[in-house]
């Protein structure tokens, strides 16, 4: 009975498995069947010509530069804002202090923020700068939506260095900002993972992008200049009643998916690599 | 030499919240000798250790009445520089924590934060410290790896050393041996009792074979009182307190 039991909550634990496995193949099996057809060097190479968006010549290379710039600006920013937050948290404050307590429920609550939010906050303020959607706007409302996933995951490794570790180097006369070096050593491998964690999070973003950084058909050459985004290129086109288009629209999915899966897989190989050598 | 000791302890009280965990400690720890806390697990041995260089500065909760002195200055002075006290200790954990960083930059870091910039000067000093502890000849071909790959025994022989380096006048041992093997163990042992002409040793331990072999002085520590001080042939075969006593012959624990 009990070996019954036993095999029958396996059984539903391979099945939750192989749901999330195979949800994994089958979406980039969509993307890869559907987008492949309408991949070109163009869509790489190009900017949209005139009648992109009803099917003629060009290309999405607008919105992967856009995209590239926001997600490396805002994770640039994020770790600059970030990385102080944690090592204050971790290394100043004592345990139990109510400013690590009010920082970690601000970035608690910060993280289960939706992006449209953020979207929505960063296009009051700037109406109220009396600024229009450009790629400045864009980096900083996509570095509020990845800061709290940058602190989260750089405080939960920074939490795990033990205590004594931090004592051996204060024992040797060091002060805490010379300590900071080791606390920043030793958890290298999880600030990494956590830049690029930010960094596949930014790109892929739409909500928060759609009214801060806006669209166009040109790579933005300033931060002035209004930059478009692989994932608002994809709702564009997506939105168009013409087949062709649509296909393109899978074409910048497959593109914006490899770019995330590349991330994401650097992010784990650097990890281990990082972890087992510097160490 | 001077005839003041090292460190001296005046009515020392600690407390963690309401638990009053180091009761009135007054004791005087002899300069250039090995003595060894002993006492069963909870005593307040490791909490005593603690307060000779403030590692419970960044605890909550604690609070700390009296003086604890080191060269006759009192450490828990307010204006006292707290980096200033800690350069006079060297501190062994019970695990050795080398820092993540190679052989060479464990040993080099306290002499580089004190101001050595000059090269070859820090490989003599790094090489030197490494003689000292016995691990020169395990690791000369492998300095600049990084310190993790080394045994736990040789990881404590290099945060012996990586202490050493800072010039310290005491060396402080968190029950150092605890996480090595009896070989590994040995070693730690026979270097305490060499480095002892140079420097006033304190070790946590609750090994008393351990404490017989290596020091010259025992305090026996129990629930949160100094039960018991004195030389430690005359404490082990001769004590003068019933407390001590039940300890020594293994009824207490």
């Amino acid at each position: 009975m009990r070996k019954i039991e036993e095999n029958i909550f396996k059984a539903l634990m391979i099945i939750a498995c192989a749901i999330i496995v195979s949800s994994f193949f089958m979406i980039v099996g969509t993307v890869v069947l559907k987008g492949l057809p309408a991949m070109n060097l163009d869509m790489l190479t190009k900017t949209p010509d005139g009648g992109f968006y009803i099917g003629k010549e060009g290309g999405v290379l607008n919105a992967i530069m856009g995209s590239l710039y926001i997600a490396g600006g805002s994770s640039f920013l994020a770790l600059a804002i970030s990385l102080p937050i944690v090592l204050y948290i971790n290394l100043y404050l004592r345990k139990g202090s109510w400013l690590a307590k009010a920082t970690r429920l601000s970035q608690d609550v910060l993280f289960g923020i939706p992006s449209i939010v953020y979207g929505a906050f960063g296009f009051t303020v700037m109406m109220y700068f009396g600024l229009k959607a450009s790629l400045l706007g864009g980096i900083v409302a996509v570095t509020l939506l990845v800061m709290p996933i940058m602190i989260r995951t750089m405080d939960e490794v920074m939490r795990t260095v033990p205590k004594e570790l931090l004592d051996a180097s204060y024992s040797l006369g060091a002060t805490r900002l010379e300590t900071v070096r080791i606390m920043v050593r030793q958890s290298a491998p999880g600030i990494l993972t956590a830049v690029l964690l930010s960094f596949g999070r930014a790109i892929g973003d739409a909500a928060s992008v759609m009214f801060t950084a806006g669209f166009s058909d040109n790579i933005p050459q300033s931060l002035d200049d209004p930059a478009p985004t692989l994932p608002l290129a994809i709702f564009f086109q997506l939105s168009s009643p013409m087949e062709e288009v649509q296909a393109r629209a899978y074409a910048s999915a497959l593109i914006l998916t490899i770019l995330v899966l590349t991330i994401s897989l650097s992010a784990r190989i650097l990890t281990k690599r990082f972890s087992k050598n510097k160490i | 030499m001077t005839s003041q000791p090292h460190i001296s302890i005046q009515n020392l009280n600690l407390f963690y919240g309401a638990n009053h965990a180091l009761k009135n400690i007054n004791i005087d720890i002899p300069d250039k000798r090995v003595t060894s806390f002993i006492g069963p697990s909870g005593c307040g041995k490791t909490t005593l250790l603690k307060t000779f260089n403030r590692l419970h500065d960044s605890s909550v909760d604690v609070r700390i009445e009296g003086k604890v002195l080191v060269d006759g200055e009192n450490i828990y002075d307010k204006d006292m520089e707290v980096t200033h006290i800690r350069k006079k200790m060297g501190l062994l954990s019970q695990r050795p924590f080398p820092l993540p960083m190679s052989i060479f930059d464990n040993i080099a870091y306290g002499p580089r934060i004190h101001g050595t910039r000059d090269k070859k000067k820090l490989h003599e000093i790094v090489e030197q410290q490494l003689r000292d502890v016995a691990l020169w000849d395990e690791v000369k071909d492998r300095l600049h790896t990084p310190a993790a790959r080394l045994s736990i025994g040789q990881q404590q022989r290099l945060c012996l050393a990586r202490g050493l380096a800072v010039e310290p006048e005491i060396i402080l041992g968190d029950e150092p041996t605890s996480a090595l093997d009896p070989r590994s163990t040995h070693k730690i042992e026979e270097l305490f009792l060499e480095l002892k002409e140079k420097y006033t040793i304190v070790l946590v331990t609750h090994i008393l074979r351990q404490a017989r072999r290596v020091s010259d002085f025992i305090v026996f520590v129990y629930n949160g009182e100094i039960i018991e001080f004195g030389p430690t042939e005359e404490l082990l075969l001769n004590p003068k307190e019933e407390l001590t006593k039940d300890y020594v012959r293994g009824f207490l624990s």
